[in-house]
């Protein structure tokens, strides 16, 4: 029963979500809502095991003052106080004014910006290695990068404005993105979608059973 | 004498005809012109003129209010559990483009046509519908509109009721969804039936996945760990459950070569299920004493937090062999380009098509969209798992053929299969 029982109430509850989304009535649909409400409430429970694990691995590697430690300090501090400041501020913790809100606005938010600004540095150096033409395929997609690249800005419009419509950069670009563009996404989106029912299905009938763990 | 003029929010507005306000916009001007004339001023009056107080003070005009909005219908939405009501309205002869004079209207309730009154909701000028979201079920309603303008707020022309929500027992707008979900399970079953009877369909080569087998023995030889990524997104995410699936063959593999593996994870849940699946990794590889209880590690819910921890991993740990499955986004390019910077054998997996281009960039192998779905198939060979792989591309040929009848069907004109298909 230990792996039989998680089973039958992923079945159950998995059909009965699948049923909701056709039924719409209310002894469908509020205990549809209700059962993704307590999701909330189970994750609740999850933070308290991420957040001790969290504290142990670092406050570990304190302890054994292992290459690092330094910087695990610095999290543990960071995490004890931020919880702590937190809980004591209660309610409305995130509000104007609070402390809590001044940690987020003026640390968090700062080094979160820090790091995706440097996803504009990354792209460069990736876009260098995808556009080295080395085979037919890798050609046609700098061809196409450079059509496209050069379509949205108006230096594209300006260098080709004395071609044909059909033959403008901006034209071309735009058919780029609407047409071979779009198919390859949809496609890709198609088989993605099946790839979650088929994924969806497996659990629900049990098929797919590892994340359950344990013996067979 | 000066002419007394005098303003009230509720005086009514007459229904028909030209706009009052504007009708004697000019008398009043000349009223006004008159009351500071001694001449004129005696024996000129505008009865029907309306000017608030403060404005007399200040010689300013206040328009009239505007007139009302008419042809009020409340209609129960259908294909819900009856928890909205559909207002339409036809527009205040005042609310023009370009004019000023309504601002909004205000939507009212009431359980009888006497009231009591609520405003449940407004819709700004130029609307002509709302839905009322904060009805009870089966319970009876009456509803008016009104205009709000700088001239204040006109009464109502009438009231309408009384309707009630109500719940319906099929969407009928997925009737098409339903079979084609009918449809796409029964393939599945089929095709699970017949591996199961000894027919196990054949499964083309997934470079990708061969590689992850290849990154890990890499890592072997180096004497270094392997890093796995589930993705940032929580376990609602069928990715995120796609990629903890394939975490545990990685994991059986990672305990077969007795190499250590680091599993750095965004969300609670996804935490605790992806230290099963390395325990039943390390359980089916036959090496149960293998299994690190710190190889599995929270981080945070936070992308970009999250990012620079598993930054921090790449380029202290020195991974040799770095595996990325499961949902992306801004952080793709970040994780594998620093990945690559270190030199480590790089496979990524999402259906995210936008982060797809990154990782194609930044990475050995890639798997795309569905392919992350068939890894754990792939993967385990299990008859029941391949099967269903067979289903789903049964649904894909079944797809394919709706897309073109439905393209012939379009460029005659002819839009029964478009309908048919649509859905709310």
């Amino acid at each position: 029963m230990k792996r039989e029982f998680p089973l039958m109430i992923t079945a159950a509850v998995g059909l009965f979500m699948i049923l909701s989304f056709f039924v719409p009535h209310q002894l469908v649909s509020v205990p549809a809502d209700f059962l993704q409400q307590s999701a909330i409430v189970v994750v609740a429970f999850g933070y308290v095991l991420g957040g001790a694990n969290a504290l142990k691995l670092n406050a570990e590697t304190v302890y054994k003052r292992n290459p690092g430690w330094i910087y695990k300090l610095i999290l543990v501090v960071a995490l004890v106080s931020t919880v702590e400041i937190g809980v004591a501020e209660g309610p409305g913790f995130l509000d104007d004014g609070k402390r809590s809100r001044w940690i987020y606005d003026q640390l968090y938010s700062p080094m979160a910006a820090t790091m995706f600004s440097m996803l504009a540095f990354y792209i460069a150096s990736a876009a260098f290695r995808a556009f080295r033409i080395r085979t037919v395929e890798a050609g046609l997609l700098a061809i196409a990068a450079l059509i496209v690249m050069l379509g949205r800005v108006p230096i594209g419009d300006l260098a080709t404005s004395w071609l044909p419509t059909s033959l403008q950069l901006p034209t071309l670009q735009e058919w780029i993105m609407e047409v071979p563009q779009n198919a390859a996404k949809r496609a890709i989106l198609i088989g993605a979608a099946l790839g979650v029912m088929a994924t969806g299905l497996r659990v629900i009938l049990g098929i797919e059973r590892s994340y359950l763990s344990g013996e067979d | 004498m000066a002419v007394q003029v005098s303003w009230t929010k509720e005086v009514p507005v007459p229904q028909t005809g030209p706009r009052l306000g504007v009708r004697l916009a000019p008398f009043a001007m000349l009223v006004v012109l008159a009351s500071a004339h001694p001449v004129l001023a005696q024996g000129t009056a505008a009865p029907d003129t309306v000017l608030a107080d403060s404005a007399a003070a200040t010689g300013d005009l206040v328009p009239a209010p505007p007139r009302p909005p008419s042809g009020l219908t409340v209609k129960d939405v259908t294909n819900d559990a009856g928890r909205a009501l559909d207002l339409t309205w036809k527009r205040s002869p005042d609310d023009e483009p370009g004019q000023t004079l309504v601002t909004q209207y205000r939507l009212e309730r009431a359980p009888t046509p006497g009231g009591p009154w609520s405003v449940v909701d407004s819709a700004s000028a130029g609307s002509e519908g709302r839905a009322d979201q904060s009805v009870e079920r089966n319970t009876e309603y009456f509803y008016r509109v009104t205009a709000v303008g700088p001239g204040g707020v006109t009464p109502a022309l009438s009231v309408t009721g009384p309707v009630r929500a109500t719940s319906q027992w099929i969407n009928q707008t997925r009737w098409s969804v339903l079979i084609l979900t009918v449809l796409f399970f029964g393939f599945v079953l089929f095709f699970i039936s017949q591996a199961q009877s000894g027919k196990v369909p054949f499964v083309r080569r997934i470079p990708g996945i061969d590689a992850i087998e290849e990154a890990i023995g890499r890592a072997t030889e180096m004497g270094r760990p392997v890093l796995y990524v589930p993705g940032i997104l929580d376990i609602d995410e069928i990715q995120t459950v796609a990629g903890l699936v394939i975490l545990e063959s990685v994991a059986r593999l990672t305990a077969k070569y007795e190499t250590p593996i680091v599993v750095p994870v965004t969300y609670p849940i996804p935490f605790t299920i992806a230290e099963e699946m390395v325990k039943s990794g390390y359980l089916h590889a036959g090496r149960p004493e293998g299994y690190d209880p710190n190889s599995v590690r929270f981080v945070s819910p936070e992308q970009f937090a999250y990012t620079a921890a598993v930054g921090g991993i790449m380029l202290r740990d020195r991974p040799a062999a770095h595996i990325f499955m499961g949902a992306f986004y801004a952080e793709s390019l970040l994780l594998a380009e620093t990945g690559f910077e270190t030199g480590a054998i790089q496979v990524a997996g999402t259906a995210n098509v936008h982060q797809l281009p990154f990782f194609v960039v930044a990475c050995d192998y890639t798997l795309i969209g569905e392919e992350l779905y068939a890894a754990s198939a792939y993967l385990s060979k299990e008859p029941k798992l391949v099967g269903a792989l067979k289903g789903a591309d049964f649904m894909k040929i079944t797809i394919l053929f709706l897309v073109l009848i439905g393209c012939i069907l379009e460029t005659a004109h002819i839009h029964v299969l478009t309908n048919l298909l649509q859905t709310q």
